[in-house]
């Protein structure tokens, strides 16, 4: 996983309630086998029309935007499991996704795809939507270390909420596999309190 | 500090904890050939073992054909998906139900049927529907591909615990509704993110009267409303549906899991994060009539006029896609697909409940009724029972086992633009197939419109 630690860019809005796991990547293009490539079907029924010309309206294609953030309308994620939403969206050059909130199995695929999801409250994330419309060339500044939004155009900055232990993994690029494996000692212990069960 | 189930069954597999994060142990872990390539590919390039193989399980069921599963795919992509699931099972020596195999179909059909779904149990899968196994008072849930390469490597995974949410729904289910109806009118008042961050315990009397498949379906709708899993206490239902199933234990072990399954429940003083209660005689045969499925109403109810300001965008472009207007009614649009399949609806009890109902009638002309049987155990048993037959003299088109026009990964697409009932979960624009509109509903109202061929109150055709 690459490491993540100051984003600095433009943003891409997608004021959009509810976007749900298959819009972000359509269950038609889940057949390939490895992480690459999704980002080219990236909001695919949104993006393309069913001939696969852009569509003009679709803020992806709209050459005012541009970045390596999205900020999209509350709940984002919502629907499957698929971790796939969540390489498409990195595959397409994003490195954070803004809403006000996210669904549970979407937050964790992002972290583990070294995408950060961060949350806003609802109020932010409307004054978010409206600045980078208005004015597409607004930067905003993440800084992971020290959890923080800033939109130099306001002069503020605003917290937000991350679990400690995901930090340090996004930080350093590292992810759960390493550490469970260094786990196993106590977890072949555990499993011989339990043998009756199963 | 007094349990709630979840509590019990929790902390009974927390390995280790750190802060908010816990090592918690996986008892079974189910795949399929979408969401597991990636995961064994992870294993192999940092050269890792499966950690407890026998505790796998894998099944093809998303992108097979629901015609013809005996000769090979046609279409070439989901073809090597579903060849790279067998090579993959075969390289690290997986149980695999495959295509072909007599125990094949859709992961949350199949679990529970051969009695590897047990009280007490932690199970996951790659999938936001493994919900569906917390019916047996089980903790399920959907987990991403880098979680099944976890899962994969250490039996494990560190996550946070979900804060508990208790759904009760009290008193006795009015005349033509059924399971599925219960999570449809849960979510119309939650909303698709009203249970993020809960896990779900659903209790009350009308809860316990569901039968095993009743509460698979509302276990499996869990997700829909955000929630990461949903389960309903062990009873006598339960057990007498797990013993003797292939996978049961049996014997003295039988009795010892039965001795610890009875002390599955949340304790009368336990408390819940959040509560909800709703009354039975509330709840009415269901439908939505938008782009989540979350946008329910009563069959005979109105599309609402109004919504909250920040969801009025999400709202009009949801009701342009459906081509439906603020305030109309449902009753009397022409429907021209009716899906009875996935794993939401797909067992036994449903077919059984469309095959009752369309009994020595026909579907309509303008429809096309499809059912897909969850699994090959399901079929066998609908042809054993002669439901294929009625289907057939109904023009109901019997399928093989898969979860075909529930995502339309492989060829069963609704056109653009069409409508269908489904007894699927998932409404989103173009889950059926590229500009498909869906409507999800019951098994028996699926039935109902595909002999009227439009949307009709069943309460008047119920005799
Ligand atoms: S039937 Fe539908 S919801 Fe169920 S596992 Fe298959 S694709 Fe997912």
């Amino acid at each position: 996983m690459e490491k993540f630690q100051i984003l600095r860019t433009t943003a891409i809005p997608l004021p959009i309630e509810n976007i749900d796991t298959d819009q972000i990547i359509p269950a038609r293009f889940l057949k390939a086998t490895s992480r690459e490539g999704f980002g080219e079907n990236l909001f695919r029924d949104w993006r393309y029309t069913s001939e696969g010309t852009p569509k003009a309206d679709f803020a992806l294609n709209n050459a005012r935007y541009g970045g390596h953030i999205l900020v999209a309308g509350k709940n984002f994620g919502c629907g499957s499991s698929r971790e796939h939403a969540a390489w498409a969206l990195y595959d397409a050059g994003f490195k954070a996704v803004i809403s006000s909130y996210f669904a549970d199995i979407f937050r964790g695929n992002a972290l583990n795809t070294g995408l950060l999801p961060l949350q806003v409250s609802d109020e932010v994330l409307q004054r978010l939507l409206d600045q980078v419309e208005q004015d597409p060339q607004t930067e905003l500044v993440v800084n992971l270390p020290e959890q923080t939004l800033t939109v130099p155009a306001w002069g503020e900055s605003i917290h937000f909420d991350l679990d400690p232990y995901k930090k340090e993994c996004l930080i350093n690029g590292y992810d759960d596999i390493d550490f469970l494996v260094n786990q196993k000692e106590a977890i072949a212990a555990y499993e011989t309190t339990r043998a009756w069960a199963y | 500090m007094a349990k709630t189930l979840f509590d019990k069954i929790w902390d009974a597999h927390v390995v280790k904890s750190f802060g908010d994060l816990s090592v918690v142990y996986i008892d079974k872990h189910l795949i399929h050939e979408v969401t597991s390539p990636q995961a064994f590919d992870e294993l192999t390039a940092r050269g890792l073992p499966l950690f407890r193989k026998d505790q796998m399980l894998a099944t093809a069921d998303h992108n097979v054909p629901t015609r013809n599963q005996h000769l090979p795919i046609e279409e070439p992509l989901s073809r090597s998906q579903v060849n790279k699931l067998t090579e993959n099972c075969a390289k690290f020596d997986v149980e695999l139900y495959g295509l072909g195999h007599e125990r094949q179909g859709i992961v949350h059909v199949i679990g529970p049927e051969l009695g590897l779904t047990q009280p007490g149990m932690t199970i996951v899968c790659g999938d936001s529907h493994t919900s569906t196994h917390g019916a047996f008072g089980a903790i399920a849930f959907g987990i991403g591909t880098s979680q099944v390469a976890q899962v994969m490597a250490s039996q494990c995974l560190l996550i946070s615990k979900p804060k508990r949410m208790r759904i009760t729904i009290d008193g006795e289910l009015r005349r033509g509704v059924t399971a599925k109806d219960l999570p449809l009118y849960i979510i119309s008042k939650l909303g698709t993110g009203g249970a993020t961050g809960y896990f779900v315990e659903y209790a009350g009397s009308a809860i316990r009267g569901l039968s095993m498949e009743g509460r698979m379906t509302l276990c499996n709708m869990s997700i829909e409303m955000g929630a990461r899993g949903g389960m309903i206490a062990p009873d006598e239902t339960t057990f007498a549906y797990v013993e003797g199933r292939p996978y049961a234990p049996q014997g003295e072990r039988w009795e010892q899991a039965l001795a610890y399954w009875r002390t599955l429940y949340s304790e009368p003083d336990a408390t819940f994060d959040s509560e909800y209660h709703f009354d039975a005689q509330d709840i009415y045969p269901m439908i939505t009539y938008g782009t989540n499925p979350g946008m329910g109403i009563a069959l005979n109810g109105l599309i609402p006029t109004e919504v909250s300001s920040s969801e009025a965008v999400s709202f009009q472009n949801s009701l342009k896609y459906m081509g439906f207007a603020p305030g109309e009614s449902l009753l009397g649009k022409e429907i021209n697909y009716v899906f009875i399949g996935s794993c939401t609806n797909s067992r036994i009890e449903d077919l059984r409940t469309v095959a009752s109902y369309v009994k020595g009638k026909h579907k309509a002309q303008n429809v096309e009724a499809i059912i897909v049987p969850g699994s090959k155990q399901v079929e066998q048993q609908a042809i054993a029972e002669g439901l294929d037959k009625v289907l057939a003299e109904a023009g109901f088109e019997l399928r093989e086992p898969g979860c075909s026009a529930c995502l339309a990964m492989n060829e069963d697409k609704i056109p653009a633009g069409a409508y269908c009932v489904s007894t699927s979960n998932r409404n989103f624009e173009g889950r059926q197939g590229p500009g498909a509109r869906t409507l999800l509903a019951s098994p028996l109202v699926a039935a109902i419109t595909a002999v009227e061929g439009r949307i009709v109150d069943i309460t008047q055709y119920l005799n």
